[in-house]
């Protein structure tokens, strides 16, 4: 297993030295232009919020898996955890809202000792709950077995990453034996419901290119997937997720160490979409990190990127107006979500 | 210019609709209709390109269709499967000429 850019003491665990290789980048001239100009040419600069529907949590970047593309340089080394308190400060600012959504992220949030807390509270108040599982959780320890009843019983939507439908690429991204893990835990939540046809259990899965390419069709990834799961291995699913992999953290270490980086960029820049521009999740999401610190999404919470002028920093100080109010943060990693179909949380988005 | 092919031209091929623009863009209109999901699938379109790429020998085409290849969801397997049946079409055609051969030398033979 390699080791998270924390512990290797890498320099890009640096955020700061993140945003110099960013932002040199964009002194590469016309190729790499920068991203806010491109907002500003098709009058979406500054980028501003639309109507907060998600709450997005990062619970920490504790993680039993150590990723190659991860954006949050989770791993099991990692010890970043958000407390009980923090979470109570979450609770209160979603009771003052109307938000209907809670997406928890992390690292694996099941590995917060205080997740299922978090999600019977939310439950109690009325609201949904996403969970972004990286499935291989759920047969990592006996006292995770029985996650897929817990998710049942408090209808949780599970979204979890599975980069393709053969071992081999799902492995080179994830790590050795990821597949084989995820297809038991896949079939665990089957068997509970989740993915089953008039369940009421929604189980989603991600598809992150596993390499300097962007994915290809939703629609068309979706069937492929569909396929060959039901055939090889008798896993049904609802929908799938294609996200763009953006150039934070441990992806940004692949593309630079692989000479990648530059056309990756190049390409991201060429595929630039004003439609999906518009459609970017920052302007409907609210991210808060382990900490209780506010952002505009989870890339510019692992970026240090906090919310920008009068918005409050902090979920204790949490204010639905000053917070509409601001302008979004933006940088040149920000390409990812508006190339080619768009990416979100969500998936594409046109 | 050093080389006859240069990476960085792929990016360009859409520049050769600026000399003649009504072919250059009913070419790429018809282009992007072929590569649509249809009776084939995408990545089942997008192997195909690839081992027509190999046979025709295009590097443009062999770098283009890798990526799309990758992007549509293929693997590695899949991806040589489809550049072995270039091989054996590209081969085959070959040998196959080798009756014409045995024709010609029957009859030029006693």
């Amino acid at each position: 297993m390699i080791k998270s850019l924390q512990a290797r003491q890498a320099p890009l665990a640096d955020t700061g030295y993140q945003l110099t290789v960013l932002s040199e980048a964009e002194a590469a001239g016309a190729r790499l232009p920068a991203f806010a100009g491109k907002l500003r040419e098709t009058g979406l600069f500054p980028l501003r919020p639309t109507r907060l529907q998600i709450m997005q949590i990062n619970v920490g970047r504790m993680c039993n898996q150590v990723c190659k593309h991860c954006h949050v340089d989770a791993g099991p080394d990692r010890t970043e955890i958000m407390t009980r308190e923090t979470m109570q400060l979450c609770l209160d600012a979603l009771a003052q809202t109307d938000i209907e959504l809670v997406d928890l992220t992390g690292g694996a949030p099941e590995m917060n000792p205080d997740f299922r807390w978090l999600v019977e509270q939310i439950s109690a108040l009325g609201r949904r709950t996403i969970v972004r599982c990286n499935l291989t959780i759920i047969v990592a320890n006996k006292k995770y077995h029985d996650l897929p009843e817990f998710f049942a019983r408090h209808h949780v939507q599970v979204v979890s990453s599975l980069p393709h439908f053969s071992a081999g690429r799902t492995d080179a991204q994830r790590g050795d034996g990821v597949f084989e893990k995820s297809i038991r835990a896949l079939k665990m939540l089957n068997a509970v419901g989740y993915g089953q046809e008039g369940s009421g259990l929604s189980l989603d899965l991600v598809y992150n290119p596993s390499g300097a390419f962007m994915p290809g069709s939703q629609q068309s990834l979706e069937r492929e997937f569909k396929q060959r799961l039901g055939r090889e291995h008798g896993i049904v699913f609802n929908n799938l997720l294609t996200i763009t992999n953006l150039p934070v953290s441990r992806f940004l270490d692949y593309l630079l160490e692989s000479g990648n980086y530059e056309s990756y960029m190049e390409k991201l820049v060429a595929a630039y979409n004003p439609v999906a521009a518009e459609n970017v999740m920052c302007r409907t999401t609210l991210s808060i990190g382990w900490d209780g610190q506010l952002y505009d999404c989870d890339f510019n919470q692992q970026l240090d990127l906090l919310v920008a002028g009068t918005a409050p920093k902090h979920i204790r100080d949490f204010d639905e107006a000053l917070l509409q109010n601001r302008a979004i943060v933006v940088n040149q990693h920000c390409y990812g979500c508006t190339a080619g179909a768009g990416s979100s949380c969500g998936g594409a988005t046109t | 210019m050093s080389t006859y092919y240069d990476p960085a031209d792929l990016a360009k091929f859409g520049n050769i609709s600026q000399w003649q623009p009504e072919m250059g863009n009913k070419f790429f209109a018809y282009y992007a209709e072929v590569f649509k999901d249809g009776a084939l699938t995408e990545r089942e379109k997008a192997l195909i390109a690839l081992a027509v790429a190999h046979a025709v020998q295009c590097p443009y085409c062999i770098d283009a269709y890798t990526t799309d290849s990758l992007q549509k969801g293929a693997d590695e397997a899949q991806m040589m499967e489809a550049v072995h049946v270039a091989a054996a079409i590209k081969g085959g055609a070959a040998l196959v000429h080798g009756v014409q051969m045995m024709n010609k030398a029957k009859e030029l033979s006693m």
